[in-house]
């Protein structure tokens, strides 16, 4: 925009000018004050769970070693906790599930059930030893390292910690970790 | 770049013109600000929109989770209490200034040709705000909600013809439940507000093409552009009236910090709950007046047909203005209209201030709701919703139950538990005179003369007075705590109105012995009998002491078997098949008393020599549950918050 050079001999002109401008800006101000404030208190509101930490991580019984079968195939398990979800406060309701298998004398191992890829709920198939998603075919050993290369999956099968507690009960911690990239890292 | 962008935009839409053409619309005469109320109108209708909105996004409407989500909006959420204050005095705002928007029309007499579609159309908005805020009552789902919207419902129900069938649509089904919320939100959040925000675009349209309505032809003032000059008032104005809501959603709070702050939410509805100060919004308080006037079978008179007709005599106005002094009629009649509406109010509103119901009801309300906060923090709401909460609390329970069972003989504290003196009229009989029948109802002749102000000489037979219903059992307050017992251990006190005066063991031999044994000698092992015995009960108000006191206890405990003999007559220790009083092993413990109310008759307690009380359990006057709260009630056993509101 170009400005206008001052032009002796109208010099009213001005502070009308700017009054009008003035007027223009309080216009504006307190008409976004006026529709800003209460989006403001409302986004605040719906802003609410972001500072909301997640459920707890804390171990959970599972099962009894007893329940895994000797030759290491991988069963699935649910897992119940205790579970606030905003208003409710639920006692031992299904949260995820888990797939546990025997490893020799070692600890038995736990695997998510979610695919790292995108999400869908992984099988097993018993006749391959492996396990396969049925969403996008990624597919994984029955440690649940990558079985194939070509997998669209970009992580193995994320594994959770387990804790044998009084000898026979299995415990895991269990916890969701983000989709979609090589690391593993737990969503809070 | 941008501006190409704009030319773009405008050449494909034409919005870029059609927003100068409003922004810059002529006005001729200049601002006004009284051109503000239109504007007001939209704005508030906006306010309600976007604080409505967001309240949605954390609302789940259901019976197990309407209460339950909005108690989260409100006391777990930040800023959620304000959010929802907010949308409280905004729906109440909506009405004002659609009332006072109406106003100005008729005053101003914009109503006339061509205007007559835009006043109608103002006044459409006004049953359908009283929808949005008769169906924005119900979502909440506490008590006040639950309670108030029956009348809504129940007045649709006696529209002619059709009115069953729209009350189960509207209810979606016969009673209140899941569908009448999703129902009611579906309307609130949805239909009705397409509906108004229709009609508003359509009455600023109406507003364009008519121009408007109300210039002063004898001023000389210059003509002005919409913007900014009465963009500058409008804005002011909306501004003005959103920091007014604000003012009342944080008043409260200014005034007392420490209440737990946001607009009343009651407890949770329970259709099995009385609820005695269901009322309507204060400006459909005068509806509410005049329903009263309609005698039973005709409410559709007062509900449906002459409010019809003076909304008919209301929007016929535009044609009767113009007759010789019809706007002048117009304008008496709805002056007169907005007078009756808010003396009508203002009565409401006075006999509600004088009714006893009414006033316990709220002050009810208002304690059963702050309670439910504090059981909501200490437990968690269950799956099965929060109203189990307050079902379970002995706090809320105990005095309601002991009120309904026991204080036709039984005092607390020397009210019926909740707070009232039982009161009778007493017929005079011969011979009774003010000073025997004050003593038979253990009150002092004073008292009994304070409640009988109208008689003034000596009582007559036949004369009917006012008295206080005789206590004929002990009063429980504090029972089998050390207090307490010291009184029964009291010669002057252990046949007086709080423990053995109205029953049959007045004069028994446990009277006979605290008066012959109760002696200031053995002052001191009474105390350790106190002691000990208390101890059975295991009150948590008693716990300290009890802990502190372990080595009294072991001597009371030993007096009770030996020099003071009650085992003579009472169980301790060990089962005594000739006790004749009640067992004294845990005394007052919850077990005990549960047993002792389900049936004081049994071989443990007063046996066949039980006096008035019935076995309220054997004889299913009370169930396991209600035994239980009750116990615990009596015996102090409830959730307290601790203090100063420290999680």
């Amino acid at each position: 925009m170009q400005e206008k050079p001052p032009v002796p001999g109208t010099p009213a002109t001005a502070p009308t000018e700017r009054r009008e401008f003035l007027k223009q800006g309080c216009a504006a101000c307190l008409g976004l004050a006026a529709v800003g404030a209460p989006v403001a208190v409302g986004v605040r509101v719906l802003l609410d769970p972001l500072h909301r930490s997640g459920g707890s991580d804390a171990f959970v019984k599972v099962t009894t070693i007893d329940s895994l079968p000797e030759d290491g195939t991988p069963v699935q398990f649910p897992v119940l906790a205790d579970k606030r979800d905003a208003w409710t406060k639920f006692t031992q309701v299904p949260v995820g599930a888990v797939f546990l298998q025997r490893q020799g004398a070692r600890q038995p191992l736990a695997l998510s059930v979610v695919c790292p890829h995108a999400g869908c709920f992984v099988d097993y198939l018993e006749d391959q030893e492996s396990f396969l998603c049925p969403c996008h075919n990624s597919f994984f050993k029955k440690d649940g390292s990558l079985k194939d290369e070509q997998s669209p999956s970009p992580r193995r099968l994320d594994t959770l910690d387990v804790e044998v507690r009084n000898k026979t009960e299995v415990w895991v911690r269990f916890q969701d970790f983000q989709l979609g990239i090589t690391e593993k890292i737990p969503i809070a | 770049m941008m501006k190409r962008v704009l030319a773009w935009l405008d050449e494909r839409t034409g919005l870029g013109r059609f927003a100068e053409a409003c922004l810059f619309q002529n006005l001729p005469g200049g601002s006004r600000w009284r051109y503000v109320w239109g504007t007001l109108v939209v704005y508030v209708f906006l306010l309600q929109a976007i604080t409505g909105f967001f309240l949605w996004t954390g609302y789940s409407p259901s019976t197990q989770t309407a209460w339950e989500s909005i108690h989260h909006i409100q006391s777990e959420m930040a800023g959620g209490w304000i959010l929802r204050g907010l949308h409280h005095f905004g729906a109440q705002a909506f009405v004002v200034v659609l009332v006072l928007h109406l106003l100005q029309m008729v005053i101003y007499g914009i109503y006339r040709a061509p205007r007559e579609v835009n006043f109608w159309i103002v006044m459409l908005l006004l049953p359908l705000s009283i929808a949005m805020s008769a169906t924005g009552w119900l979502l909440p789902y506490d008590q006040h909600g639950y309670w108030a919207s029956r009348v809504p419902i129940g007045i649709m129900g006696v529209t002619p013809v059709i009115g069953p069938m729209l009350q189960k649509f509207a209810m979606g089904g016969s009673t209140v439940g899941h569908h009448t919320l999703t129902h009611f939100l579906a309307l609130h959040a949805g239909l009705l507000p397409l509906c108004i925000a229709g009609l508003l675009g359509f009455h600023y349209y109406l507003n364009r093409k008519h121009g408007l309505g109300d210039v002063s032809k004898d001023c000389a003032c210059p003509d002005e552009k919409y913007f900014p000059a009465q963009f500058l008032k409008d804005a002011a104005a909306c501004l003005a009236v959103f920091l007014v809501l604000l003012g009342f959603v944080l008043f409260p709070y200014w005034q007392n910090p420490t209440a737990v702050p946001g607009v009343h939410l009651g407890a949770p509805a329970d259709p099995s709950e009385q609820y005695s100060a269901a009322r309507p919004e204060w400006f459909m308080l005068f509806l509410f007046q005049f329903l009263k006037y309609f005698p039973g079978g005709t409410e559709v008179w007062g509900a449906i047909v002459i409010p019809g007709l003076v909304g008919a005599v209301v929007a016929l106005m535009p044609f009767v203005a113009q007759w010789r002094h019809g706007h002048r009629f117009n304008v008496l009649f709805l002056g007169t209209l907005l007078a009756a509406a808010g003396i009508l109010g203002r009565m409401a509103a006075v006999e509600d201030s004088k009714d006893e119901t009414y006033l316990s009801a709220k002050e009810q309300s208002h304690r059963n709701a702050e309670r439910m906060h504090q059981l909501v923090a200490e437990r968690g709401i269950p799956p099965s919703g929060a109203a189990a909460l307050l079902r379970d609390d002995a706090y809320t329970q105990g005095p309601k139950l002991f009120a309904k069972n026991c204080a036709s003989c039984h005092r607390f504290d020397g009210h019926d538990g909740l707070g009232h003196k039982p009161l009778t009229t007493h017929t005079v009989r011969t011979n009774e005179t003010w000073e025997s029948i004050a003593e038979f109802r253990f009150m002092p002749v004073t008292a009994l003369r304070e409640l009988n102000p109208s008689f003034t000489g000596p009582l007559k037979p036949e004369d009917k007075i006012i008295a206080q219903v005789r206590p004929w059992g002990p009063d429980l307050k504090g029972f089998a705590s050390r207090e307490w017992l010291a009184g029964l251990f009291d010669p002057a006190r252990v046949d007086g109105q709080h423990y053995f005066g109205g029953t049959k063991f007045k004069d028994g031999k446990m009277s006979k012995w605290v008066k012959k044994n109760a002696t200031p000698e053995k002052a001191d092992d009474i105390k350790k009998v106190v002691i000990a015995l208390s101890a059975e009960a295991r009150l948590k108000s008693q716990a300290v002491a009890d802990k502190a006191d372990a080595e009294i206890i072991k001597q009371g405990r030993a007096l009770m078997v030996g020099d003071m003999a009650c085992t003579d007559c009472h169980s301790f220790g060990k089962k005594d098949p000739d006790a004749t009083g009640p067992e004294l092993t845990g005394y007052g413990s919850r077990a005990w008393l549960i047993r002792f109310i389900s049936n004081p008759a049994h071989a443990d307690f007063y046996g066949k020599r039980n006096d008035r009380m019935p076995a309220f359990a054997d004889k299913k006057i009370l169930d396991a549950k209600q035994l239980g709260l009750l116990a615990d009630w009596l015996r102090g056993d409830w959730y307290v918050p601790p203090k100063n509101g420290a999680k």
